[in-house]
């Protein structure tokens, strides 16, 4: 099973403009989000989502409230997705208590149970069996929630990828896994990792419905999220989705990448998602260019504001923290 | 209060009963748990009373299990896995150490894992090293997990209808060898709180802190010592963290003698770290030092003899407590 052809009918206007929002937030996030690595605003690990941004804005898109998602160490994009209050994590960013975590957090472990989103994981691969037990949870429930975990080609090759893909099979779970094919797990390729780069096929292999699709494509990953929700509501899920895309950079802000070649980046940088979902949004939605203009003016004032926020706010104090002290 | 004299399986039975009676939320998954009803019976008739959804077999995936009942967890509901022998859970451990355990930390508070996985340890059973070992002391040692070793019936029913209803990961810890053994029980709802430990003998001469299987030797130990004429105070913690060190100390405060027997192998262990938090507090009134009854530091034998050789026996704790009581003359050593 490969890409199943672009759904006859167009998406609205609405749907186009929800995802060039997100991907443009994104965008605006992670590239602002550097320059603030840069002054020495954040510190530690900070895994920018360039490149990847239609995989996530995709995949929520076909979502709704009550579902969950889970995600990995390459998170932003994925709560922003969600629906995040860029506020807040630019918050956890800054180590700030009006964080989503109250800085406890960080990057890596961005979450927000309140709305369903299980969290970012600095353990490459953990996020699919937390995901599954979510599925789980909502089937005992009686609930049809979906749950969504976002993994990477180097989380394919953890253990508890089969474990737990095979466990969401045997119970028909409501879960869909996106595998975000970037080719990479740092400086490592795909092609080093494993004999089948179609990882899709893995999926296969223990009887779960699996596509592969092109990531870089928002519209696409739409579209065949939308049928995997389906197959899930009606019972056939769990669902795998191998979704291909490229790092614009190397695998954090302090990576330089020249492992990646020149020829492959600029191939993928000539199909950015972000540029696909503002043409998109012209071309299909009919847009004007000041609409395209007003919004991310709006979306890079948001920004700005979070910075002004986060600023202002305080830290957590090392008595507070004492909180989650068990001691004897 | 009314009690019953039941098996210790039996009171987890009706603890995992009682909960998922109470709460649609609970629910057990493991390997062969569900019509099987569990290689220690604790699950039988679970099944047939709360059907396929909320009692599930597993493959044999344990950090896929483990995994999942965290990730149940942190979505709210109250998953139990059973994990049948502690060597096994070695497999999920990033599970348990990096996600049940963080957690609630990494999300500044906002998030809870009420997370119980079930399992059990410890030697004897001619199972030979991959099936016999008391792994607590790796648990202990990661902030954010609870652990839970019960000794008796009612301990391990009161003590997991806790697990049940509080908000962070459990450990709970069994033994192989006290799933038949008998004890009494209240009748109606029976709920002990962690961190609070239980005097299983009162005594005045020496304390022996002990858990989990160490309990019956140890008691078993406090009778010989009787019939010698030392009374001694058995102390078991039931639960390892939280820890009652109130109790612990005040027990020592007046005895002022401390045996702390322990099946795991000595290094590293929890015997350890209790016995620095009694010398620290209370050096100054002991009359011996503080010792230990611990296993070897060795993987265990398949051989019976070699097996029992490798973890304590009531002899050593009745010679540990008679040494703190300077109760034998004092040998010169031979070499
Ligand atoms: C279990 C584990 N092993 C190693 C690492 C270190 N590490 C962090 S990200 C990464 C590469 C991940 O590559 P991939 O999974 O493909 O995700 P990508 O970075 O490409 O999004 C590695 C090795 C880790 N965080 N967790
Ligand atoms: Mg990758």
């Amino acid at each position: 099973m490969s890409t199943p052809a672009r759904s006859a009918n167009a998406p609205s206007k609405a749907l186009l403009e929800k995802i060039f929002r997100t991907a443009y937030k994104i965008r605006v996030f992670e590239t602002e989000g550097i320059k603030l690595y840069r002054q020495g605003l954040i510190r530690g690990y900070f895994h920018p989502y360039l490149g990847q941004e239609g995989i996530a804005t995709g995949v929520c898109a076909a979502l709704r409230e009550g579902d969950y998602i889970a995600s990995t160490h390459r998170g932003h994009g994925h709560c922003i997705a969600w629906g995040a209050d860029v506020k807040r994590m630019v918050a956890e960013l800054l180590q700030k208590e009006t964080g989503y975590c109250k800085g406890y957090g960080g990057s890596m472990h961005i979450a927000d149970i309140s709305v369903g989103n299980l969290g970012a994981n600095g353990i490459v691969g953990a996020g699919t069996p937390l995901g599954v037990g979510a599925a789980l949870a909502s089937q005992i429930r009686g609930s049809d929630a979906i749950t969504v975990t976002f993994t990477s080609d180097g989380g394919s090759n953890n253990g508890t990828f089969l474990e737990s893909l095979n466990l969401a099979a045997i119970w028909n779970l409501n879960f869909i896994l996106v595998i975000e094919n970037n080719q990479y797990a740092v400086s490592t390729r795909i092609e080093e990792s494993t004999r089948e780069t179609d990882l899709y096929k893995r999926g296969l292999a223990i009887g779960v419905p699996s596509f592969q699709v092109d990531g870089n494509d928002p519209i696409a990953v739409h579209d065949l999220t939308r049928e995997a929700v389906e197959l899930c509501r009606a019972g056939k899920g769990p669902v795998l989705i191998e979704a291909r895309t490229f790092r614009h950079m190397g695998h954090h802000v302090n990576d330089p990448g020249k492992y990646m070649p020149e020829d492959e980046l600029a191939y993928y940088k000539g199909r950015d998602p972000v540029d696909r979902a503002r043409t998109a949004l012209l071309e299909m939605g009919g847009a004007k260019t000041q609409e395209i203009a007003a919004i991310e003016a709006e979306i890079a004032a948001e920004f700005e504001d979070a910075v002004e926020f986060s600023k202002a706010s305080a830290e957590v104090t090392p008595e507070a923290f004492r909180e989650f002290v068990v001691g004897y | 209060m009314a009690m019953r004299e039941i098996m210790y399986r039996d009171a987890l039975r009706e603890a995992i009963d009682e909960e998922m009676a109470r709460n649609s939320d609970v629910f057990i998954i493991g390997e062969g748990i569900a019509e099987r009803g569990g290689s220690y019976k604790v699950t039988e008739g679970l099944l047939a009373k709360y059907g396929p959804k909320r009692v599930r077999d597993t493959p044999i995936a344990e950090a896929g299990m483990i995994g999942v009942g965290v990730g149940a967890a942190i979505a709210g509901a109250r998953p139990i896995v059973e994990i049948l022998y502690v060597d096994f859970a070695m497999l999920g451990m990033d599970m348990i150490v990096n996600q049940a355990a963080k957690f609630r930390l990494m999300t500044g508070g906002n998030g809870r894992v009420p997370f119980v996985m079930r399992t059990q340890g410890g030697a004897g059973g001619g199972v030979a090293a991959q099936h016999s070992q008391s792994l607590e002391a790796l648990f202990y040692h990661i902030p954010g997990l609870r652990v839970v070793m019960p000794s008796t019936p009612s301990d391990a029913k009161g003590l997991l209808k806790y697990a049940l209803r509080q908000e962070d990961p459990v450990m709970f810890l069994e033994h192989k060898h006290l799933y038949m053994t008998k004890g009494l029980v209240p009748d109606g709802e029976h709920i002990i709180e962690f961190g609070k430990a239980d005097i299983k003998r009162p005594g005045k001469d020496v304390t022996l802190i002990a858990w989990s299987n160490m309990i019956p030797t140890t008691l078993a130990a406090a009778e010989e010592l009787a019939a010698q004429g030392i009374d001694a105070e058995v102390v078991d913690p039931r639960t390892l963290v939280p820890l009652d060190k109130k109790t612990i100390l005040e027990s020592v405060a007046k005895t002022k003698r401390a045996v702390i027997v322990q099946e795991a192998n000595r290094r590293g262990g929890v015997a350890s770290d209790i016995c620095s938090i009694i010398q620290e507090e209370l050096f100054y009134d002991l009359d011996a030092p503080v010792t230990i009854v611990a296993g070897l530091d060795i993987p265990i034998p398949f051989n019976l003899t070699l097996e029992k050789a490798s973890v304590p026996q009531k002899h050593d704790v009745v010679a540990a407590a008679r040494r703190v009581l300077h109760a034998d003359p004092i040998e010169l050593a031979a070499e």
